[in-house]
């Protein structure tokens, strides 16, 4: 009993809720009237079944081994999926347009879900390391070393849809020391993003300048001492990154990756064509209502209205058949999932594992948060599975891998070593 | 501190969002499901209501006809040239037919051609496969049973732009009433239209009812509507004006239905059903001379002639300006200033009282009674506003409001039409002495005439024209009496004069057995507009009259134009109406054949014929 009891069982039961959820979801997505065996192989909720099982066969492996051997894998796993990812360019196949899949046989695997795992495992290790010191130059360019390498390479397969996910890293880094002014300045520089995409470069300046200006006439006023020359300086830089994200924007970035951009700024409608997607996923969400259509008998979702709708889109199947009951409760019980994660990671006493714990919560964070915020037009299009839920082998596998270590990890957070 | 708690607090207000966004999406704003392309939604019409005559014959009923949609979306490449010429329609407008239906909507069905018959239909079945996106749908046009009253009944057209801006309740193709009662009656006869959903997939195909056809709303039947016409009557009375121009009104005075209302020449409503309707349409429009669709009943404005002598002599009495013994001097005319004679056709040293008067239509006696009525009055815009009064009193100067959408208000002057004229008050009832005779600014049309006719028949009161006598069965009550001005004593002495001009005046020819007409004939002269110079036409003959005298049963008025005297056409067609309602049969057969046969289709070419001609031959 007290072996049972020593594993987080609130997380297990939401991983095992969420897992269900999920199963039932792709099977109601993927659903027509020809193929109604759901433990055949060929369909896609039988082959998801089939990696489920896999994930549980590796959850008890995970299980019964010792925290400290993750530990001591860390490195290698890291190396490992930088040459897997690599080797892509060379022996990938390519589907929808990015080399990021390895076909052997019947299975196909995605490098990628596993460059999550082994980047948190490394940059934990990296992290825990008594020597590394977040105040030093060195360190944190070492640091954003390690989750660049992988991010470039998935950037390149190209999917930056999966490379955004990288971004997950700067929680962990922050909690481990990193000046809180590197993630205000990334603040900033997302807001007058924004600001720049919104209007244009001209009047994004105009408000830079007005609120400089503000600032200078309140702390005159306040008779606080400022330096005119440095305030100028970085006024000119903020000037300059607007700039630059206008002509990024422009020059840089492809015409789809812009109209999902101005699409979800509002600039742009266009329900038929670029539009298509977003819009028929809000669509699928909003015919749900309360209590939602029922099981298999959502009309967007059977009418097939929602392309990806049982890989990225599967929320808008939740929505449709499922209605507010079922999207509240889903994300209850992701929040549920990631605050628990959280908060359990700060009471790890071994530096490594609470790292790799918050590192695996800030992971479930992005998905959670881009994935539901792309189905209900809150975030722009990105193509990144919803954790548990999706249909995808690699990443259910991925992150009930993630998820198994961290009960592991948790099961034994009062140990030192 | 913050960063411990960062990650969890952004994970709660994110999720925070996140609900907020999905109240508004899945539990209030229920905006998208409009825009629900699953659905695909379908029109159910209900048959458009019959319409029936006041004895019960069916009248206009539906007919099945088969229209060539077309679903953009669904269309594969495919040779206009050949479609074009297998639905028999030129390639250019098909191109331009396609493309406005692109622009309406790629998803929806769009109407290409309509009103194909049945057996073009069976012919076209067979080929229509061969163009994908391309359909044969069923509905029904109208099928007018009998081929009279069309200037009533109206037509049904293809709704155009502005019938869809104005009511969002038509779509693209549908069919709207556009004359007649078909248009002023729409709103019952069309019914409401039910609708039909279907699920689709994201390839357009329809997979099936939606929600189990819970969601569809059935169509409201249709309204049914029985006319005032009585069909016979009205076909009789188009035949007696074939070959003229002109029109007939026939009222029930104790009702206000109209019996018949004829305008000829006129068209077919038939001609706007099927293939050629937009051909029969154009032909119709262009005819600048005959005029068809131009209701002579209802929009021509005619100088009323004698008949509005009946309304001086009414006026006079009321106003006491004469009673039933006055008497005047008529010697062939008279002078009614210096230098200015009216002539009259009653010989010289004719002396008349009032029935006299009406029977031989003196206009020296009524020239008088009008000078009478005017100088009465302190100024003559005084006395003019009081006899105009009493003329609206019957209906005249102003629109009936009788339920068909055209019309004209006539004319009856007041004195600011003078004094805008002559200047204030620098005229009198001399300079006005036109209005006497019904030759000088009045302007009537055929159905104002019936409509005071009746009034005179009713003994001071009329009901407001309408065509319609029931809805589904339901009687459209609330007619109320319109009064006039004139006591209920002054009209015996007037009628008696009127069924004199009948028995011995005259309208001779207008007596029938058995029968006491009330009548009055009239003479009018008109003009024409050639190349700028005022040309006069032959008189027009008109003629009112009511019978039996006592006890009316109908009224009626006739109007043709350049039939030279009242007797010679409109008296004569008048009775032929009265004694066809009246005894079903008609005794005269003389008569009957010579206003049947008659033709005044010479009289009307002479000022086309770009000579000079002569006039009342």
């Amino acid at each position: 009993m007290n072996r049972i009891l020593k594993y987080d069982l609130i997380s297990l039961i939401t991983y095992a809720s969420l897992v269900t959820f999920g199963i039932i979801n792709v099977y109601s997505s993927s659903y027509t009237e020809l193929f109604t065996s759901i433990f055949d192989y060929t369909t896609l909720v039988g082959k998801q079944l089939i990696f489920l099982a896999i994930s549980l066969i590796a959850a008890l492996i995970i299980i019964f081994t010792k925290s400290k051997f993750f530990d001591n894998i860390a490195s290698i796993a890291y190396l490992l999926s930088l040459i897997l990812l690599t080797s892509l360019f060379f022996f990938g196949v390519e589907r929808g347009g990015a080399k990021s899949w390895y076909i052997l046989g019947p299975v196909s695997f995605q490098p990628s879900e596993f460059a999550k795992l082994c980047t948190a495992l490394f940059l934990a290790k990296f992290l825990s390391i008594i020597q590394t010191d977040l105040n030093k130059t060195r360190d944190i360019i070492f640091v954003g070393t390690i989750v660049f390498i992988p991010f470039l390479l998935i950037t390149l397969q190209p999917d930056p849809g999966s490379a955004i996910v990288f971004l997950a890293f700067i929680f962990p880094i922050l909690r481990e020391g990193l000046d809180l002014r590197f993630f205000y300045f990334g603040i900033i520089i997302l807001l007058i993003l924004i600001l720049t995409l919104v209007f244009n470069f001209f009047i994004s300046s105009i408000i830079l300048s007005a609120i400089f200006l503000l600032i200078i006439l309140y702390r005159r006023r306040k008779r606080i001492s400022l330096n005119l020359i440095k305030s100028f300086i970085s006024l000119i830089f903020l000037i300059s990154i607007s700039f630059s994200t206008n002509y990024l924007f422009e020059n840089v970035l492809e015409q789809r990756h812009r109209d999902r951009i101005n699409l979800i700024l509002g600039k742009e409608v266009d329900d038929k064509g670029i539009g298509y997607n977003i819009n028929q996923s809000k669509i699928a969400i909003s015919n749900g209502g309360l209590f939602g259509t029922g099981f298999l008998e959502g009309t967007q979702t059977k009418g097939d209205f929602v392309p990806r709708q049982h890989t990225d889109y599967i929320f808008s199947t939740i929505g449709e058949e499922w209605g507010f009951i079922g999207t509240f409760t889903t994300i209850i019980l992701f929040s549920l999932l990631i605050t628990r994660i959280t908060s359990r990671a700060e009471k790890q006493v071994n530096h490594f594992r609470r790292i790799y714990c918050y590192s695996f919560s800030s992971l479930l964070f992005i998905h959670f948060f881009i994935n539901i915020g792309m189905s209900i037009g809150l975030v722009p299009s990105v193509g990144i599975p919803l954790p548990y839920i999706s249909y995808g082998g690699s990443s259910l596998l991925a992150f009930s891998i993630m998820f198994f270590v961290y009960l592991n990890f948790d099961s034994s957070r009062l140990k030192e070593d | 501190m913050l960063k411990k708690y960062l990650l969890i607090w952004l994970t709660i207000s994110v999720s925070l969002i996140f609900i907020m966004r999905l109240v508004s999406l899945q539990l209030s704003d229920d905006s998208y499901f409009n825009s629900d392309f699953a659905i695909q939604e379908l029109s159910v019409y209900p048959e458009r209501g019959l319409i029936y005559d006041r004895n019960g014959n069916l009248l206009v009923a539906n007919q099945p006809s088969y229209e060539l949609i077309i679903v953009p979306e669904n269309t594969t490449e495919f040779d206009t040239i050949s479609f074009a010429k297998l639905i028999d329609m030129n390639p250019d407008e098909l191109k331009k037919e396609i493309n406005s239906s692109i622009k309406y909507s790629t998803k929806l069905p769009s109407v290409i051609k309509s009103q194909i018959s049945k057996e073009r239909n069976a012919f076209l079945q067979e080929k229509i496969w061969l163009f994908e996106g391309f359909y044969l749908r069923k509905n029904s046009v109208r099928d007018y049973i009998k081929p009279f009253a069309s200037n009533v009944i109206g037509y049904t057209g293809e709704v155009d732009k502005n019938d869809i801006i104005n009511n969002s309740y038509y779509e693209k193709g549908e069919m709207i009433g556009k004359q007649g009662i078909e248009k002023y009656y729409e709103d019952e006869l069309k019914g409401i239209k039910g609708k039909k959903y279907f699920q689709k997939d994201r390839f357009n195909r329809v997979i099936g009812p939606f929600n189990n056809s819970l969601s569809d709303v059935k169509p409201s039947k249709a309204k049914n509507i029985t006319l005032t016409i009585d069909i016979d009557l009205q076909e009789y009375a188009e035949s007696l004006l074939q070959n003229k121009r002109g029109g007939v009104v026939a009222i029930e005075p104790s009702t206000g239905e109209i019996l018949t209302l004829v305008s000829s020449p006129t068209y077919k409503s038939e001609q706007f059903v099927g293939q050629d309707r937009t051909k029969n349409y154009n032909i119709l429009l262009n005819d600048s001379i005959n005029k068809p669709l131009f209701d002579r009943s209802l929009q021509a404005q005619y100088s009323p002639g004698s008949p509005i002598k009946i309304l001086n002599a009414l006026i006079g009495l009321q106003e006491g300006v004469i009673n039933e013994n006055t008497t005047f001097t008529c010697n062939a005319g008279h002078y009614y200033s210096r230098n200015a004679f009216m002539g009259c056709h009653n010989p010289f040293g004719t002396i008349s009282n009032l029935r006299k008067g009406i029977y031989n239509s003196c206009n020296t006696y009524f020239a008088r009674t009008y000078r009478g009525i005017i100088d009465k009055y302190r100024t003559s815009s005084e006395g003019l506003d009081k006899w105009a009064t009493h003329m609206k009193s019957f209906g005249l100067g102003n629109y009936l409001g009788y339920d068909l959408s055209i019309g004209k208000k006539g004319f009856i002057p007041e004195s600011d039409y003078y004094n805008r004229f002559y200047g204030t008050n620098r005229w009198g009832s001399s300079t006005t002495i036109s209005n006497s005779i019904g030759q000088g600014e009045i302007l009537t049309t055929p159905i104002q005439m019936a409509n005071f006719a009746t009034a005179i028949a009713n003994r001071g009161f009329y009901i407001k024209p309408h065509f319609v006598k029931s809805v589904n069965n339901k009687l459209m009550n609330n007619r109320e009496k319109n009064y006039t001005t004139i006591d209920k004593e002054n009209f015996e002495i007037v009628i008696d004069g009127m069924v004199d001009v009948v028995d011995r005046g005259t309208a001779r020819i207008a007596k029938i057995n058995g029968i006491s007409v009330a009548g009055k004939t009239g003479t009018v002269e008109n003009f024409i507009l050639i190349k700028n110079e005022k040309k006069q036409l032959t008189d027009h003959s008109t003629f009112i009259a009511f019978a039996p005298a006592d006890d009316p049963k109908i009224a009626v008025s006739v109007f043709i134009e350049n039939g030279y005297w009242g007797s010679r056409w409109a008296a004569p067609i008048a009775s032929l109406i009265i004694e066809k309602y009246l005894k079903e049969d008609v005794g005269r057969k003389w008569l009957e054949n010579r206003m049947v046969n008659g033709s005044l289709i010479d009289e009307y070419e002479k000022p086309y014929k770009f000579e000079n001609f002569s006039i009342n031959e």
